[in-house]
């Protein structure tokens, strides 16, 4: 599940990047196998509980209502840390300067740290992703002169980018307000147990994909969604609707999901369960993911085809709707029957 | 998705093309590995698109500050991708507040310390700021 060819870093060397598809579940790896821990993104992402699925309509992100693939951020980092039992210090600052100087001294002790950024002031990605999105992670390994040294988990290599950007980048406005948000592993177990992680991972994602009972979060969301797709050609714009649904498809594919909103991401992390924890009875989940992940694409291509036209077609929403609507089921049906086989 | 579905269709626009993401997908036996692809259609549409929706609004609102709609706060939040919500934010004022200063009969009332501020927001000079669109620079 690696990849092959991690870059060495100068200031710290024992410090190495690796490219991941998520940036907090990536960040999470990293830092770990910094301190000789052997784990591997889809193994922090399933353990972190890091696949949800949700649909906020009057949560607007610029302009358009919000939609995720994934839990909130810092979530997965946590949980990953807590049960491991990895201990670990996460901070928030009231202004900038207060942010860098705990990041220096951090950094003094040779301590790699992970934060929460805005993409938009992040100089050295293509400007093409760079809008004003809060939740982005990172890792600072080190600084010289007025450059910190960057391992954005993105991307293939690492990076630099100078302090006033991290400093503006750290304390973004707009919800998720980031507000410096810096976290870093403070003590390391001498022997980490992943055999009850695992299960509470696996546990803890049924729960928040099946249990809300409110309509904006987990299985319910698809339906909501798909409804609100199928009145999107009646209640907006051409221009509206192409705006909306393009946006569901950056959160799915955009923004470093490992492909169909991270349902590719998490099979892979119940087939590496199956296979390395001795939770056989996992694998055929992670196939059965695996084809509804093949379907979100199916989805995102479908929605991308609506976009592309610019025209509010009602017949090509209402099958959007519908496919949505059997991709939830799908969903609802698999959690269900996941959730009674880790009890 | 098997690994030979992994698309590799690249987008040349801002950049785009100089990364590529790490994807996960299934070998021959059906085992996930990590795989880097340059990009996929479906997911180059939605980007392009944000940033036509981007490109359309920056021109509506440099129309409508020249045309006395609006002022141009309006115009300057569009280049900088924000909308009122976080423009707000960062000036540390109400919405509503924000959206007054919108109106060309309110900017021109506004003080010297408030349009330093939105300025420093967006990375201008006031004299840039108050200058745009105003007929006798002939921008």
């Amino acid at each position: 599940m690696n990849n092959p060819t991690p870059t060495q870093t100068q200031a710290l060397p024992a410090f190495r990047h690796y490219q991941h598809a998520h940036c907090e579940s990536g960040v999470t790896t990293n830092l770990l196998r910094f301190y000789g821990i052997d784990i591997s993104e889809p193994m922090a992402f399933g353990i972190g509980a890091g696949l949800f699925f949700g649909h906020i309509p009057f949560l607007k992100v610029n302009g358009t209502p919000g939609t995720t693939f994934r839990t909130w951020p810092g979530a997965i980092f946590k949980r990953v840390t807590c049960s491991l039992h990895i201990e670990i210090k996460a901070q928030r600052f009231p202004n900038p300067d207060a942010a860098m100087q705990a990041l220096d001294a951090v950094l003094a002790q040779g301590i790699p740290v992970g934060m929460q950024t805005s993409v938009y002031y992040l100089p050295y990605l293509p400007e093409a992703f760079r809008f004003h999105f809060n939740a982005h992670n990172l890792v600072v390994y080190g600084k010289e002169g007025d450059e910190y040294l960057v391992s954005d988990p993105v991307l293939e290599t690492t990076s630099r980018i100078h302090s006033s950007d991290l400093a503006k980048a750290r304390f973004a406005k707009g919800a998720p307000e980031p507000k410096g948000f810096m976290y870093y592993v403070a003590g390391v177990p001498e022997q980490t147990d992943f055999s009850k992680a695992i299960p509470a991972g696996i546990r803890q994602t049924c729960f928040m994909m099946l249990s809300p009972p409110l309509p904006w979060f987990g299985c319910n969301a698809f339906r909501l969604l798909a409804k609100k797709i199928r009145q999107y050609p009646q209640k907006l714009s051409p221009r509206k609707t192409a705006l909306y649904l393009g946006n569901i498809v950056r959160m799915q594919e955009e923004i470093g999901t490992g492909g169909a909103g991270f349902r590719y991401l998490f099979a892979a992390f119940l087939q590496e369960a199956a296979e390395r924890q001795n939770h056989a009875a996992l694998e055929p989940f992670s196939k059965e993911l695996t084809e509804i992940g093949d379907a979100w694409r199916n989805f995102a291509y479908s929605a991308a085809r609506i976009v592309k036209a610019r025209s509010t077609d009602l017949v090509s929403c209402q099958d959007l709707s519908e496919q949505l609507l059997r991709i939830g089921e799908r969903e609802k049906d698999l959690f269900k029957r996941l959730k009674k086989a880790v009890r | 998705m098997q690994l030979d579905e992994v698309p590799q269709e690249g987008l040349h626009y801002k950049d785009r093309d100089k990364l590529r993401k790490l994807m996960y997908a299934t070998d021959g036996q059906g085992h996930y590995t990590g795989v880097p692809s340059a990009g996929w259609e479906a997911e180059n549409i939605a980007t392009q698109s944000a940033w036509d929706e981007v490109n359309d609004s920056l021109e509506e609102a440099a129309l409508a500050v020249k045309n006395g709609e609006l002022s141009p706060i309006a115009y300057f939040m569009h280049k900088c991708l924000m909308d009122e919500t976080i423009l707000a934010r960062y000036v540390g004022k109400w919405r509503r507040t924000v959206r007054r200063h919108m109106k060309p009969s309110h900017f021109k009332k506004l003080s010297q310390a408030t349009l330093e501020k939105y300025a420093a927001v967006f990375g201008i000079s006031t004299e840039e700021l108050t200058s745009f669109g105003n007929a006798t620079t002939g921008k």
